[in-house]
């Protein structure tokens, strides 16, 4: 902190700080690099094309959905490992609410998203109540969901799949709300991506212009000054932690509706995805400062990579690695972007 | 005298005293705050300074004495109690949060909203203009109020945190060594913070170990030794010297001075 003058410092505050300040600027660069180089590399002619477009959002937008929930989390400073294994969870609960108790497709998708919600506040009460980090509260929902995924569904199935979604009532109607395909220019989208699109501008919204927003900002930056300031900061971490089992949640129902059927260990090691994105868009690890976009953003550089890299007629087999060393450059270029703005966000 | 003094305090303590088990940290406490004046609390530590602001605060109950607002009796149960009744605390680093702009932090917990309430959509065209105009009348000049608080100096901070109380209504300000942290300038600015919101009609109790910053802003100043109430001044009456004399505890500073006077020739 220097005791220089106010006015000074005013003059600094030209546009290109302003835009050094954005937490997704970072990503937003890297993304932009990300894709040239993959449409130069590209064999296929497709990736800057409107087909590579429905590709690479078909893989970035149900990562998307929830790494923009595990973000908003993250802001207020606090992890979610669980919502992983929630889409396997919920995706299965369904297929069997489905297809082995015949509930309709409709109240089986409500009943499941109230699960998850339980599930949600469970997380967020014992995070709160026990004082312990969420990082192993949510570790140890992780490790009993994968475990009952597994169980539960040989019990009932026999099997470590759920199939027979398709005979429900009601699955086409859902299916078209969830899961269908949408002709745009002669390439044909997931309907996932609409969502995806809606929640990050909703997200957006919710972060900067509304009071709720504001709470998760200061929950995150310093808990005890929101604390004395009146914030109510349990309600508001308890309420993410909710919204980030649900977005989980309705992921599930997503893939099952589109794939028809699910494998007991889905979802697993997705959380790590949903981590990635939100730190390559610039969301801080010790919580205070990030952004919903930056958070879609880095789930669209994963869809580059998914997609671009089997068109560049590259081995498949490196798209972790590419993903390790995206998330390490990601996040060293938005500390020194962030110093650049003068510690605007630190 | 100040013209803005009114006969009557706003705030005053009559033969408060608070114990915990059997250790008695504060005896037989009387001060009066009024409005429009800078009423300094001097103590060195463990004076029971802290104990004090607790119990203006609302965080703990006296265990004798009478509490008076505005002349009549009065007992607090929590600080938001004492919020209630209009009186503000401004605690020394629990104050605002880093990352966030000056304008949020200004409304944080009482953010303003615009359209349907229950909605909580923030108003961020009157939020920023707002903070900037309050900030602005209490002589801070920010242009950029989208600015992270972070990069605002320590007094800087203080200042926006005094200036967010007298803007919700705060009519008695307690402060909480709010300079002990500051360099020489920084201090500066606080102190002159202090007396912007004494201006506008607001009764500042001034918490602080330094005789020297108490000295430029206070208009009375009551001397806290071993959690009672040792003398009081006003601001006419006394020169800096008395001051760290009576803080010092007297006899004790003299005997000090020699002893090292003592060592310094060797």
């Amino acid at each position: 902190m220097t005791a220089i003058k106010i006015d000074e410092r005013v003059q600094r505050v030209s546009l290109i700080t302003k835009a050094l300040r954005r937490p997704e600027l970072g990503a937003l660069i890297g993304a932009l690099v990300i894709f040239t180089v993959f449409a130069v590399v590209d064999t296929t002619g497709q990736f800057a094309q409107l087909q590579g477009a429905a590709g690479w959002t078909k893989f970035a937008a149900p990562i998307g959905i929830v790494s923009i929930f595990v973000a908003l989390l993250m802001i207020a400073g606090e992890f979610d490992l669980s919502s992983g294994v929630m889409v396997g969870s919920a995706g299965l609960l369904l297929g069997n609410l489905i297809s082995e108790a015949h509930m309709g497709v409709w109240p089986a998708i409500l009943t499941t998203l109230v699960f998850a919600a339980l599930v949600g506040l469970a997380n967020g009460f014992l995070v709160i109540r026990t004082g312990l980090p969420s990082f192993i509260v949510t570790l140890a929902t992780f490790f009993v969901l994968k475990g009952v995924n597994l169980a539960v569904t040989k019990l009932i199935t026999g099997t470590v799949r759920v199939d027979g979604v398709d005979t429900g009532e009601g699955f086409d109607s859902a299916r078209s709300w969830f899961a269908t395909k949408i002709e745009f220019g002669g390439a044909s989208f997931q309907v996932s991506v609409i969502w995806w699109i809606g929640f990050t501008i909703f997200a957006t919204w919710l972060l900067t212009r509304t009071t709720f927003g504001n709470w998760i900002f200061a929950s995150g930056g310093d808990a005890n000054a929101a604390r004395n300031a009146g914030v109510p900061v349990a309600r508001t971490k308890i309420t993410l932690f909710v919204l980030t089992s649900v977005a989980a949640a309705l992921v599930g129902c997503m893939t099952l509706l589109e794939l028809r059927g699910m494998q007991a260990g889905q979802g697993i090691g997705q959380e790590f995805y949903y981590i990635i994105a939100a730190a390559v868009g610039g969301t801080l690890l010790t919580g205070g400062a990030g952004s919903a976009i930056g958070a879609s953003i880095g789930a669209t550089i994963m869809g580059f990579a998914a997609i671009g890299i089997p068109y560049a007629l590259w081995d498949q087999d490196w798209v972790s690695t590419f993903l390790g060393v995206i998330l390490f450059l990601a996040v060293l270029v938005n500390t020194w972007l962030s110093k650049q703005a003068k510690g605007a966000r630190k | 005298m100040n013209a803005k003094k009114s006969a009557d305090p706003i705030l005053e303590l009559k033969g408060v005293g608070k114990s915990f088990g059997n250790v008695v940290a504060l005896r037989d406490v009387d001060i009066a705050v009024y409005p429009g004046q800078v009423t300094c609390v001097l103590g060195d530590n463990g004076a029971g300074k802290s104990t004090l602001i607790k119990i203006l605060s609302g965080v703990h109950k006296a265990s004798e004495g009478e509490f008076l607002i505005s002349g009549q009796k009065t007992e607090f149960n929590s600080p938001r109690d004492a919020m209630s009744k209009g009186i503000a605390t401004v605690f020394q680093d629990l104050a605002t949060v880093p990352l966030m702009s000056v304008w949020r932090n200004f409304f944080l917990g009482n953010e303003p909203k615009k359209w349907w309430k229950p909605l909580g959509i923030l108003h961020t065209k009157f939020a920023k203009e707002t903070a900037k105009t309050e900030l602005m009348n209490m002589g801070i000049d920010l242009r950029d109020t989208n600015q992270a608080i972070g990069t605002l100096s320590g007094g800087e901070r203080q200042a926006v945190a005094i200036a967010r109380a007298v803007y919700f209504g705060a009519n008695v300000l307690i402060l909480d060594e709010p300079t002990s942290a500051l360099g020489v300038r920084q201090s500066g600015i606080v102190l002159k913070y202090i007396l912007a919101a004494r201006e506008r009609g607001v009764a500042v109790i001034f918490i602080t170990h330094n005789p020297h910053h108490a000295f430029l802003v206070g208009d009375h100043f009551y001397l806290l030794n071993r959690g009672r109430m040792n003398a009081s001044f006003v601001r006419e009456k006394v020169q800096l010297d008395e001051l760290i004399q009576a803080m010092a505890g007297g006899a004790e500073l003299d005997t000090l001075t020699h002893e090292i006077s003592v060592i310094r020739q060797d």
